[in-house]
């Protein structure tokens, strides 16, 4: 039920009175319903659960947290520390 | 593709897991709430690679395996009603009521639908209006904004034939009674993403404060869960009990406020039953008063039937997180998910499920 994969807003419409829009996952594209994010603009991507957008990625969010992991990899990198390894590595400053 | 890749890398994992056993000295029991986390779990071997000293227990945070029996019977009774149509999520349908499931009911004649959204069974009650068009309104906080619009829209179109068999479910109540409980051995909480994303973080910080637990708002690919259960045991390592947001990208502090809105305008709390379970206080929702109408326990008058659950299955004890789904008698011999006997078993985001696609009996 819970879609993990964000779609990214091709198309904006309206349907009954409610907002709605269709969201492209890479060449697949199906139809929500955006009455929860009415801020949402074309081109940003979005989360959704059982045919509701519940909310726009923050693509800054999103960013922050792979520039973290990107510095994860970089540091323990120049400790040349082994993936797996159980002993205390120390993490640089 | 965008915003998936990156959240599965190997490599990322490695550095992460590697990073976990840097910080992890101390036993900890932690547990993630979510389904679609077990799942994303077991599926990537995540558990295998984690420091001996961190046990992960799985949640209750399936919402089909946590329907009761009776939603299973009423829908089933409902869905027998001449001139219904019956529409539910594709899971449901296999879902073992007290004697059958929708599948057979929907075998024995009756129309049966899966629909992907509650606005489908709307569109299908438009397009019949001679017909009455009955949605199975099951799942946590993430699902009731959808089942609030679709109410809200019928009563906006003055649509006399639609209505919604409701079972929600919410995720604090039940963790304040995991965690109020003698048997609990849990430390930590790794929050289910999506669901923070609708109620936002507030609760939360109240179960952590009250229980002095520590909760991580946790997405649901590999790598999230990983980052997620970092930070939890940098927490109970350094004894904090706070509140983080690994999941920043979709959780907001406050939550997604016009869908919390709809939810209180639809929906009032009320006692739930949790299969396996049993009754926690203030963990549902129910149909307020002002939209009554569209309670579909009410039109067609489904009685509650008191009813057993299959003795040899623990699926209670798995929710609960006491259990794991391998030590079951019953699991991957007499029952399996082509012919389950319990709901852990059926859903896709079942415990048991995730066991037998990815760990099967050696
Ligand atoms: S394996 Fe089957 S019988 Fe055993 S707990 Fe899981 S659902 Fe129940």
């Amino acid at each position: 039920m819970c879609l993990a994969m964000p779609g990214k807003l091709v198309e904006i419409f309206e349907e009954g009175g409610l907002k709605m829009g269709r969201l492209d996952y890479d060449g697949t594209v199906n139809k929500v319903c955006l009455e929860y994010v009415p801020e949402i603009e074309l081109g940003q991507y979005a989360l959704v659960h059982a045919g509701f957008a519940i909310s726009i990625l923050d693509e800054e969010e999103a960013a922050r947290s792979l520039e973290t992991w990107r510095e994860f990899n970089r540091l323990r990198e120049k400790e040349g520390a082994v993936a797996f390894d159980n002993r205390p590595v120390k993490v640089g400053e | 593709m965008k915003y998936l890749a990156e959240y599965r890398d190997p490599e990322v994992a490695r550095k992460i897991i590697a990073e976990i056993h840097r910080v992890t000295t101390k036993p900890w029991v932690v547990m993630e709430v979510c389904g679609g986390q077990t799942h994303a779990i077991v599926r990537s071997g995540i558990d295998q690679l984690l420091p001996k000293e961190i046990t992960l227990v799985h949640g209750p945070g399936c919402p089909v395996c946590v329907t009761p029996l009776e939603t299973i019977d009423q829908a089933i009774a409902i869905a027998a009603s001449p001139g219904v149509i019956f529409c539910s999520f594709g899971d449901m349908l296999r879902v073992p009521g007290s004697s059958r499931d929708l599948l057979t009911a929907r075998s024995a004649g009756a129309d049966v639908r899966i629909v992907y959204s509650p606005l489908e069974a709307l569109q299908l009650a438009r397009e019949n209006p001679d017909r009455q068009v009955v949605f199975l309104a099951i799942g946590f906080e993430t699902t009731a904004p959808g089942n609030a619009m679709a109410i809200i829209q019928a009563e906006r179109e003055g649509l006399a034939n639609f209505s919604e068999l409701v079972c929600q479910v919410l995720v604090p109540p039940a963790l304040r009674a995991l965690l109020a409980s003698p048997a609990n051995r849990v430390q930590g909480y790794l929050a289910a993403g999506h669901v923070c994303t609708i109620t936002g973080l507030e609760e939360y910080r109240e179960i952590a404060s009250n229980y002095k637990v520590p909760i991580v708002a946790t997405g649901l690919e590999a790598n999230d869960i990983l980052e997620g259960l970092l930070m939890l045991v940098e927490m109970l390592e350094s004894g904090r009990c706070e509140v983080l947001n690994q999941y920043s990208r979709s959780v907001r502090p406050e939550g997604n406020l016009p869908a919390r809105a709809a939810v209180d305008k639809v929906f009032g709390v009320a006692d739930q039953k949790w299969r396996g379970i049993g009754e926690l206080p203030g963990s549902g929702l129910r149909i307020r008063r002002e939209y009554q109408k569209f309670d579909a326990a009410r039109r067609f008058a489904v009685e509650s039937l008191k009813v057993s659950e299959p003795a040899e299955c623990i699926s209670g004890l798995i929710l609960q997180g006491l259990k794991k789904p391998d030590e079951c008698g019953a699991f991957g011999r007499r029952c399996t998910p082509e012919s389950p006997l319990g709901a852990t078993m059926v859903s896709s985001e079942g415990a048991c499920a995730a066991y037998f696609r990815y760990k099967p009996l050696n």
